[in-house]
Parts: structure tokens; sequence; C-alpha cells
């Protein structure tokens, strides 16, 4: 692992700091009130949908921890999470049964 | 009673936020660990985690730091993995614009995946909500996540390198937010969107800089909006 160089990283986390601010300021800041269009809005409304599920998908096929393995234990505590929640409306049901899962199977399998 | 209702709200919203205590903890522990494992001090680790409040951007950061990556190309790249909390911003706008802009700008510093979901969802399920009990609720949704965000990212800066690899905590981060996924399928549109966002991540992992991740966003979201206006035509 290469040491990283002390003012890199204040140059990144001032950076982030700053350009994180103004992503999250545009819309709601300088927008403000003002009516946006309803094609807009029709895509605005999916993005929460769209947007977690990409986010997540590449970590359950491929998982970090396993250097990239497909792998049985975490695979299967995803779908158990995603469709207890699915089913029961219930975030918090959702998060046990799928720990539940990840730790049971990889204390069998592992 | 203007005060007693907002009150109310930011209690309503503080209970739906509790839940994502349960990523906030862990995903801030491994961050901190991750933090001190590339050589940041405690100091930095915290001012990360303070400053720029956004999980997957900062992990995304320290990996290609690691990776000798040019500083610009961190930058960018790391603002990418963030930019959704730019289409959360608008698609909250509707809801907020009309509160003081102080009340906006604070509120922008707050827009994380967590607060975001819960108060799309309440928003969208409650239509007479007031400006102010909008904001009221979505700073009540924030406040379990940030302090233990912060707290989170000390122990695992503190901690370092103890925490033994079977406890797993790298997977905390897709059962939670898989967990919230499944109440928000509410109609056909919402599930086409969300598989067409999978598919196309899945497809286009390869790509450099993480701009996958938007690219499947953006296919998602538009694959929601045709098959919400397919719908209509086909009700009528």
């Amino acid at each position: 692992m290469t040491q990283i160089d002390t003012t890199t990283i204040w140059i990144i986390i001032v950076g982030l700091a700053i350009g994180s601010y103004l992503l999250r300021f545009t819309f709601i800041g300088l927008v403000g009130d003002r009516p946006m269009p309803p094609w807009l809005l029709r895509h605005l409304r999916y993005t929460a949908v769209a947007i977690i599920p990409a986010l997540i998908a590449p970590l359950v096929v491929w998982p970090s921890a396993t250097d990239g393995q497909p792998d049985l234990p975490r695979m299967a505590a995803a779908a158990i999470a995603l469709t207890v929640g699915y089913a029961t409306k219930n975030i918090l049901a959702a998060i046990f049964t799928g720990a539940a899962t990840l730790y049971g199977l990889l204390y069998l399998v592992g | 009673m203007a005060s007693a209702t907002s009150k109310s709200y930011f209690w309503k919203g503080f209970r739906d936020g509790t839940p994502f205590v349960f990523i906030a903890v862990p995903f801030g522990l491994l961050f901190g660990v991750f933090a001190t494992e590339a050589g940041l001090d405690v100091v930095q680790t915290m001012a990360f985690s303070a400053t720029v409040f956004a999980g997957a951007a900062q992990f995304t950061a320290l990996q290609l730091l690691q990776d000798n990556t040019p500083t610009v190309i961190v930058l960018i790249s790391a603002l990418a993995v963030n930019l959704r909390v730019a289409m959360y911003s608008a698609s909250l706008t509707p809801y907020l614009g009309a509160a003081p802009l102080w009340q906006r700008a604070c509120a922008a510093y707050l827009i994380v995946d967590q607060s975001y979901a819960c108060s799309i969802v309440r928003f969208e399920n409650e239509p007479d909500m007031t400006v102010q009990q909008r904001m009221t609720y979505f700073v009540g949704s924030v406040t379990p996540i940030t302090p233990l965000w912060i707290l989170g990212t000390y122990l695992g800066a503190v901690l370092g390198t103890q925490i033994p690899e079977s406890w797993a905590l790298d997977f905390a981060l897709p059962i939670t937010f898989l967990a919230m996924i499944g109440p928000m399928m509410r109609t056909l549109a919402h599930v086409v969107a969300a598989l067409v966002a999978i598919v196309v991540a899945l497809l286009t992992v390869a790509v450099p800089f993480n701009l996958g991740l938007l690219i499947a966003g953006a296919a998602g979201m538009i694959a929601g909006a045709q098959a919400e206006l397919m719908l209509e035509r086909t009700k009528s």
C-alpha cells in the first residue's frame, strides 16, 4: 500500500467537500420554488429506485470482500432482504432476516 | 399550533430514519478502518466524513488514491459517484423549494441516501403536508444518522484494523439498501426502473471511473418514466 502525500489528501478532502455541497445545493437552492417541467418530474420520480439498485447490484454479484468472486451467502442474503422488504414493507425486518441469512450461511459454508 | 405539528413531524422523521443507524454505524466504522489503513490520520479521516458526508464517494476517493490515480481523476470520479445527490436534490425541490434560503442551504448539506429515501416516500404519500412540516420531517429523518456516522468513523479510525473480517461488515450497505428498495416498488413502473438499472449497472461495470452507475441510473429513470406513460395510456 503506497503512502499518500498529505497535501494530496487535503486537496481531495476540501475538493470533495465543496463539490459535494454544490451538487446537493444546485437544485434545491437555486431552482427553489420555480416550477419544473412535467417530463423532468416524471424522470425524477424514479431517481431512487434506479440509482440505489444500480449502486448495489455490482456489490451483490461481485463482492469486494471475496475479491469479486460471486458468493452464495451474500447473494442469498441480498435476495432475502429484498423479498422480505417487498413482502412486508418493513425495512428493519428485511435488514434482520438478510443479516441472519448472511451470518447463518457464512457459518455453514465458510 | 404550527410548532406542535412541526414537532410531531420531526419525531416522525426521526422514527423513519432510525433503521438507517444500522448502515451509518458499520459504514462509518468501515470508512474509519479503511482510511486508517490508507494512511490518513484521525483528523483527516474525521474531516473527510464530516464535510463530505457521502460514504460511497469517500470510499471511491480512497480506493483511487491508493491506486495512485491523478488527483483530478479522483475528484471527478468521487463526485460522479455522488451525482446521485444532485438527482435527489432535484427530486426534493418540488417539495422543499418554497422554504427560506437558509433552510434550503442547511438541508442541502443533509441530503443523503437515507434522508432522501425516507422523505420522498412520506412526501408522496402525504401530499397535504406544509413546506414547514416537510422540512421538519426531512431534518428529523437525518438526525439519528449524522452523529452516529461521525462517531462510527471515529471508532473505525481509532480501532483501525482490529475489526475481524469475519464480521462481514462489507455487506451491511447492500443489505440495508436492498431492504429499502422492497417497499419502494409501489407501481409496475418502479419495478421496471429498478430492473433496467440493475441490468445496465451489471453490463457497464467495466466502464471506468464508476460512470456505469450514472449510465445505469439514467437508463432506469428513463425506463421508469416511459413505463409510467405507457401504463397511463393503457388505462385511459
